[in-house]
């Protein structure tokens, strides 16, 4: 006497397989959602209490990140620029515009302006501009094509593995030191938007990856067992 | 229902003795451990066995609070449930907040270097202090200074808690009520009307030590307005009986200064010299490169001798330790002082003893006449420094070791006198306005001129100028909070005379005005700003001083180090100045040579020119002087010139002088009451918070303190034969076993707390007051048995029991800390005493002691030696390792044969593939040269952002302390030969036994060979803990850490990741600065120099016993001391192949005399030990 009907037998094999589906596609699903930019904050605009737009300033007008963000070659912070850098100019030109009233506001009564941070690494990491400028990054390689968003947003995910990409392989991403901020330079191949992208390591074409390899060498970018301790960013 | 109660038998206090003769015997065995910490490891009982096996002690992971176990898990859920929900939330939106108008040399992100100094008890501190965005966060020593290069004490490393603590004074009150600085500037000029009439004669001022030219060009400029007026000095723990010793000696007052570089012999009279006082950094400096036995240098090492009252570093530091009663002391100091054949009129009745040891240590130094130094302590008699002056004298120490300039002090004094008078002239009702500048006069007065509530309420209009709101102001009219040394200018002067010009870092944080600023509301001119008043005194009457130092850098009899009259940037990083090469660290420059009188300064401030309170205009030179002396932090050749107008070498010729107008104060202790006790009594500051100023600062507070191991507390120091009189720790029970009732010894463990007996005090019939402000005429006070104590005698610490100092250092309200042993001291006692009661209590009293926390199991973890033995094996490799293999190749890991490890090893070869080699980090520490002063472990505290734990935490064992500094007695209980200081930081093993046990790879291995720990990663298993070997991990039981206090928040290092709750922390050999070298270096395509990367221990340390560099540099200096024969790794038979490595102790005891101080205390009330 039967006691389970014959497609119980199916249930079963079914529901093994599915199970074992089931616990992959969740991890699947988990790692996605923490990769995804709702987690990352990536390509989420963020509005400022200014509404200064990077396309206008760097892709219009041509103006050097330096000019405002004077530390990024010295120092670990890049350096937001004072109420008085935006006064250089727009005592000048604009100087009437009902959008620049924050700004003289600031200047006028001495209280600074409050940007939103738009990238953001958690506090037990420390990160230095300046190494990154010195030994050959260029700005697009983390924070994308500046000279296109009317409003800046996070390019890259900023996520471990995504930091790990370049210090495993850094010849992939160095450039020049005069191309640093140069917003054009060949910044299709290296990818830098996502983390999947960053592991397609073929991508690259022999003659980028020659040159990244005499750039590591010239600019003295340390060896990956190096710069993938803990230490280098966690302490 | 408590957990207690259920299972009472976890909680079960154990009190089964250690026996005093247990620990005797164990001595006595030939097999018994030479080194050892506590005297419970002598005895080996099973308690502290049990506690040595676990790695906390028991209970040390539970939550044991008054919150019982349902509340808990209640509120738990509660909060379990929100927690859970903010994990998935986003990181808190931050904002950028740029300046308005950035200031020109501020580069946000890097730090900044100030030079300043920390006016500290008739001294200063020279520093440099980080500051980041505006915000001082770390002080380092001064490098070029003299009184510094490059060191710092725990008082001022521990100044940044000081500055940031909440419980300052953040308001002017007035008889309770808040008020501002015009309201009372408005009720003293009113009052100042009406001495008017009497030229200011019932004005009276009562400040600390004045070393500040500023300052006192102000006290004179009121005198000169107000000649009736008067000007005390009082410092309860200062320099007074120094002072008044060079005027007995000289017939007026100079202030010696030493040079310990020159000496071979040095003898020091109850004398701290290494730690307390203001030239000791420099003196440990200079006396630590004689002390270093390096290969191939055969030259002796000096030898030093100490004869004192009660233990201190100095002591325990010196090659041969005598410990006398105060009683004796005297006579043994005139029985030295004659057998040298000094002479003096203070060694009257002195004459030629037949004590053999005496005449020996007399012998040694008569035999090396000219290279001798003998150095009294502030707590000696006037008439010892008298003696010692004169056997320096008679030593020809004179221009060679000791150089005696001009006081360094504005109005030299003799403050008790002065204090006396003052308390008279209260007591007669002639005090109108009385002016309290710093200091806690209320608190810290002799119990006989106590500055009590009846006294004070005589003063008509009393204002108390103070940090706090503390004792002293609570008794005042009004009281002005003062600013922190960090927030004010001023100005003041190192041990030798140095002038510093402080600047402040910050802008008071708290409306906070300074001395200078409160002083100038008694001149014509009331509201100034200290950055005028200074300048103007520098503009005035200081120019010469400040442009002649500048013209003629190098004319003075001191040398500054580096080369001054250059134009060194103190303002750069601390370490860009290259390490003075060799493996020694000596070389430091001469100091106090006397070679030469300054020419240039002979217009020094004292000189009392009429200052013109017109405005001087400032021109280049001086703009250019008085920019160069805030750069570097001092001005040029300011040190004080020789005294006595004949250049150099001006020796107090002790022979002649004799003191016409000076005739001794009586120091012969007064006649004790017919019945009063046996017990004689000893006063010391407190190691940790001084004369009771630091109270509040958590940092000391929570330092175990260098001998004792003790936190949170003050003690009565006994002897064990003491202890063994007293029968202080009967058994409680009343336990007899076979031989009698026996003596436990002073501990018993509940976890690793400390349950100390307590003593009942009696003394000359004196009343104190009891926590609740109740009299008794006895006090009570926890016993602390210290081997190496004379017998006989009881050392109280001053410092603790204050009734209104903060959340830290106790208050009426929520309890006072330790006891206040002021009111044991009188004035004609004030550092020893003769007739005190001593009677045990039968009680007990928990004290959170260190002193056995993390242990390493009693193997053999020091390495000493004799200098001849030393000549003899300098690996000073123990007898059996000797044997069983012939020494190995310097610089070789004692590892097991054929090397065999249970670790994989790690890869370097990645380093070569870039055709460059790696930095291979190490350090090496110097057991020889290190005197315990805990310095390193407060830079360390400040640097890494390392939370306070509290009284209650460290008696559970989980201070969080990245580097402790263990003491190793060695010799008999009686009489130790003397302790061997050893700081001991993560290791840095090659082969990590905590990286192979962590689940999460939490803590791993870095391509330089650092111990990583990752915070961020770590779970809490606490599986590497477990596994170390050296128990250097630290474990965040509790949230340890105030993340709520905004001050606090504005001190954090922000290079550092502050740690929360859960989370094991350690030593990372400051990777911080690591990073930030290399990544400067790299900016430059070039290695990181030697000397480049200092930790933040190294940094600090007064002898240079730590240095830190890169292994693979053969040429760098932790290199060469890695090479040195005296080198050992610790536990090195683990074959956990440290990164860090020890040098062997090397001590020159004089060998005529037998080993340290051994036999001098065992004979208890017998002067002159074996005689």
């Amino acid at each position: 006497m039967q006691i389970f009907h014959h497609s119980t037998n199916t249930i079963a094999k079914v529901s093994i397989f599915g199970g074992v589906f089931l616990v992959a596609a969740s991890l699947w699903v988990l790692a996605e959602i923490n990769r995804s930019s709702y987690n990352t904050g990536q390509y989420i605009e963020v509005q400022q209490p200014v509404q200064f737009s990077h396309k206008h300033h760097v892709g219009d007008d041509g103006i050097d990140c330096r000019y405002c963000h004077t530390s990024v070659e010295v120092s670990n912070t890049a350096g937001m620029p004072p109420t008085k850098t935006c006064m250089n100019c727009h005592s000048q030109i604009w100087n009437e515009s009902p959008y620049l009233e924050i700004v003289r506001a600031s200047y006028r009564e001495n209280k600074p302006i409050e940007w939103a941070r738009v990238h953001d690494l958690p506090d037990f990491v420390y990160f230095n501009h300046s190494i990154h400028v010195n030994k050959g990054v260029g700005c697009a390689s983390c924070h994308g094509r500046v000279d296109t968003m009317p409003a800046v947003y996070q390019a890259a995910p900023l996520q471990m593995e995504w930091c790990l990409a370049c210090h495993r392989e850094p010849e992939r991403y160095l450039r020049p030191k005069d191309k640093i901020t140069d917003m054009h330079w060949n910044i299709d191949d290296e990818g830098v938007t996502t983390n999947s992208e960053n592991r397609l390591a073929e991508n690259l074409s022999d003659e980028r990856r020659k040159l990244g390899l005499q750039l590591k060498r010239d600019n003295r970018v340390r060896d990956a067992a190096t710069i993938t301790s803990c230490s280098t960013c966690h302490r | 229902m408590h957990i207690k109660d259920t299972f009472p038998e976890l909680y079960q206090i154990r009190k089964r003795p250690v026996s005093i003769e247990g620990v005797r015997a164990k001595l006595q065995e030939k097999r018994g451990r030479e080194y050892w910490q506590s005297l419970e490891e002598l005895a080996g009982s099973e308690e502290f066995e049990e506690l040595l096996h676990r790695e906390f002690p028991q209970h040390a992971a539970e939550w044991d609070d008054s919150t019982d176990r349902r509340t808990f898990l209640k509120l738990m859920g509660a909060s379990l449930a929100l927690a859970g929900l903010a994990g998935c939330s986003y990181q808190p939106p931050e904002s950028i907040v740029p300046y308005v108008r950035q200031p020109e040399d501020l580069v946000p992100g890097k730090a900044l270097y100030f030079a300043t100094a920390m006016p500290f008890t008739g001294g200063c501190a020279p520093l440099l202090v980080r500051s980041y965005m505006g915000r001082p966060i770390k002080v380092e020593g001064n490098d070029l200074h003299p009184a510094s290069l490059g060191a710092a004490d725990v008082f001022a490393q521990a100044s940044i808690l000081g500055l940031y603590d909440p419980d300052r004074s953040q308001n002017l009150i007035n008889r309770g009520e808040v008020r501002t600085y015009s309201g009372f500037l408005g009720e003293l000029l009113t009052a100042l009307e009406g001495q008017r009439g009497k030229q200011g004669a019932g004005l009276r001022f009562l400040s600390e030590t004045v070393t500040s030219p500023t300052v006192g060009a102000l006290m004179r400029d009121i005198k000169r307005r107000w000649p009736g007026s008067q000007w005390y000095q009082w410092e309860p723990a200062g320099g007074n009986n120094g002072s008044l010793g060079v005027r007995q000696a000289a017939g007026g007052f100079a202030t010696p200064v030493y040079n310990f570089a020159a000496a071979d012999r040095v003898l020091s009279l109850d004398s701290n010299f290494l730690e307390c006082g203001p030239g000791a950094l420099r003196y440990a400096r200079d006396l630590a490169s004689r002390r270093r036995a390096n290969d191939g240098d055969t030259r002796e090492i000096c030898r030093l001798y100490a004869v004192e009252t009660t233990p201190t570093n100095t002591g325990f530091f010196a090659d041969n330790r005598v410990a006398l009663k105060p009683s004796q002391f005297a006579a043994y100091v005139r029985g030295l002082a004659a057998a040298v054949g000094a002479s003096s009129p203070a060694l009257a009745g002195g004459t030629a003893t037949s004590d053999e040891q005496l005449n020996k240590i007399a012998a040694d130094l008569k035999a090396h006449a000219g290279a001798c130094l003998v150095i009294a302590g502030d707590e000696a008699a006037p008439e010892i420094h008298a003696l010692a002056h004169a056997m320096n004298t008679a030593l020809g120490s004179v221009g060679k070791t000791v150089t005696y300039v001009e006081p360094i002090e504005e109005n030299p004094t003799d403050q008790l006198n002065d204090l006396r008078t003052l308390v008279g002239e209260i007591d007669a009702g002639a005090v109108d306005i009385l002016v309290i500048i710093g200091g806690n006069p209320v608190y810290t007065t002799p119990a006989d001129l106590k500055l009590d509530e009846a006294r004070m309420k005589k003063v008509r209009l009393a204002a108390h100028l103070s940090p706090y709101d503390d004792e002293t102001s609570e008794l005042c009219h009004w009281h002005i909070p003062q600013t922190h040394f960090l927030e004010e200018w001023g100005d003041t002067r190192a041990f030798d005379g140095t002038v510093t010009i402080q600047q402040p870092l910050i802008t008071p944080l708290y409306n906070g005005k300074s001395a200078c600023e409160l002083l100038a509301a008694f001149t014509d001119n009331p509201d100034r700003r200290g950055y005028d008043i200074v300048r103007q005194y520098w503009l005035t009457e200081g120019r010469a001083a400040l442009l002649g130092g500048a013209a003629a850098a190098g004319a003075s009899g001191l040398a500054i180090p580096g080369a001054s009259g250059t134009t060194p940037s103190a303002t750069a990083a601390p370490s860009s100045t290259p390490a003075q090469a060799g493996a020694n660290g000596g070389g430091n420059p001469p100091l106090g040579g006397g070679a030469a009188a300054p020419t240039s300064n002979t217009a020094t401030g004292s000189n009392g020119a009429a200052p013109s309170t017109g405005a001087a205009t400032p021109d280049a030179a001086f703009e250019r002087a008085w920019r160069r002396a805030l750069n570097d932090g001092f001005v040029a050749n300011s040190a004080k010139r020789p005294a006595g107008g004949g250049g150099a070498g001006a020796a107090p010729n002790a022979g002649a002088a004799q003191g016409a107008t000076t005739t001794p104060p009586a120091t012969a202790q007064p006649a004790a009451p017919a019945a009063a006790g046996a017990y004689e009594i000893v006063f010391r500051t407190d190691p940790s918070v001084h004369d009771g100023r630091f109270s509040n600062n958590g940092w000391l507070q929570e330092l175990p303190k260098p001998l004792t191991k003790l936190t949170w507390d003050n003690v009565a120091i006994i002897s064990p034969v003491t202890a063994e009189k007293l029968g202080v720790g009967m058994a409680p029970d009343g336990a007899v076993e076979a031989g009698g009732p026996r003596r436990v010894n002073r501990l018993n463990y509940k976890g690793g707390e400390v349950e100390a007996e307590t003593l009942r005090l009696t003394y000359r019939g004196r009343v104190f007051p009891d926590k609740n402000n109740k009299m008794h005429e006895e006090m009570v006070v926890p016993v602390f048995i210290l081997p190496g104590q004379p017998d006989d005698v009881v050392t109280v610490q001053l410092g603790y029991g204050r009734w209104r100092s903060g959340r830290v250092g106790g208050n009426l309200r929520e309890g006072r800390r330790g006891f206040n042993a002021y009111d044991l001291r009188t004035s004609d006692a004030m550092w020893s005493g003769t007739g005190l009661g001593v009677e045990a209590t039968g009680d007990s009293y928990n004290l959170a002691c260190t002193q056995i926390h993390f242990r390493m199991e009693g193997r053999e973890i020091v390495r000493a030696g004799t200098f001849a033995e030393w000549k003899r094996d300098p690996t000073l490799a123990p007898e059996r390792e000797r044997k069983k293999e012939p020494p190995q190749p310097a610089g070789e890991n004692r590892e097991p044969e054929g090397g065999e490890t249970m670790y994989p090893p790690y890869d370097y070869s990645e380093h070569e593939e870039v055709g460059r080699r790696g930095y291979k980090w190490g350090m090496a520490i110097d057991v020889a040269t290190c005197v315990g002063c805990n310095a390193c472990v407060v830079a360390c505290q400040a640097e890494n952002n390392i939370p306070v734990v509290g009284k209650e935490q460290v008696s559970r064992s989980r201070e969080m302390h990245w580097l402790r500094v263990d003491a190793y007695f060695r010799g008999a209980t009686e009489g130790p030969d003397g302790v061997y200081f050893m700081p001991v930081p993560c290791q840095q093993c090659e082969n990590a036994p905590c990286e192979a046990v962590c689940p999460v790879h939490a803590t791993v291995h870095s391509a330089e060979g650092l111990n990583d720990m990752v915070y961020n990663r770590c779970v809490g298993t606490r599986y590497c803990s477990n596994n170390c070997p050296y128990k250097v991990r630290r474990f965040n039981f509790l949230l340890f850490q105030d993340w709520d206090t905004p001050s606090l928040k504005m001190m954090r290092n922000p290079e550092v990741s502050v740690r929360s709750r859960g989370v094991m922390e350690k030593c990372t050999y400051c990777v911080q600065r690591i990073e930030y070298a290399k990544m400067e270096a790299e900016k430059e395509s070039r290695k990181v120099r030697d000397g480049e990367i200092k930790t933040a221990c190294q940094a600090t340390c007064p002898t240079e016993a730590i240095i830190f560099g890169d292994l693979n540099d053969p040429n760098s200096r932790v290199a060469k001391l890695h090479a040195q024969k005296r080198r050992y790794d610790l536990l090195a038979d683990l074959n956990t192949r440290p990164r860090t490595a020890y040098l062997g102790s090397v001590r020159n005891p004089n060998e005529d005399i037998g080993t340290g101080g051994a036999g001098r205390g065992e004979s208890g009330n017998n002067a002159h030990g074996e005689a």
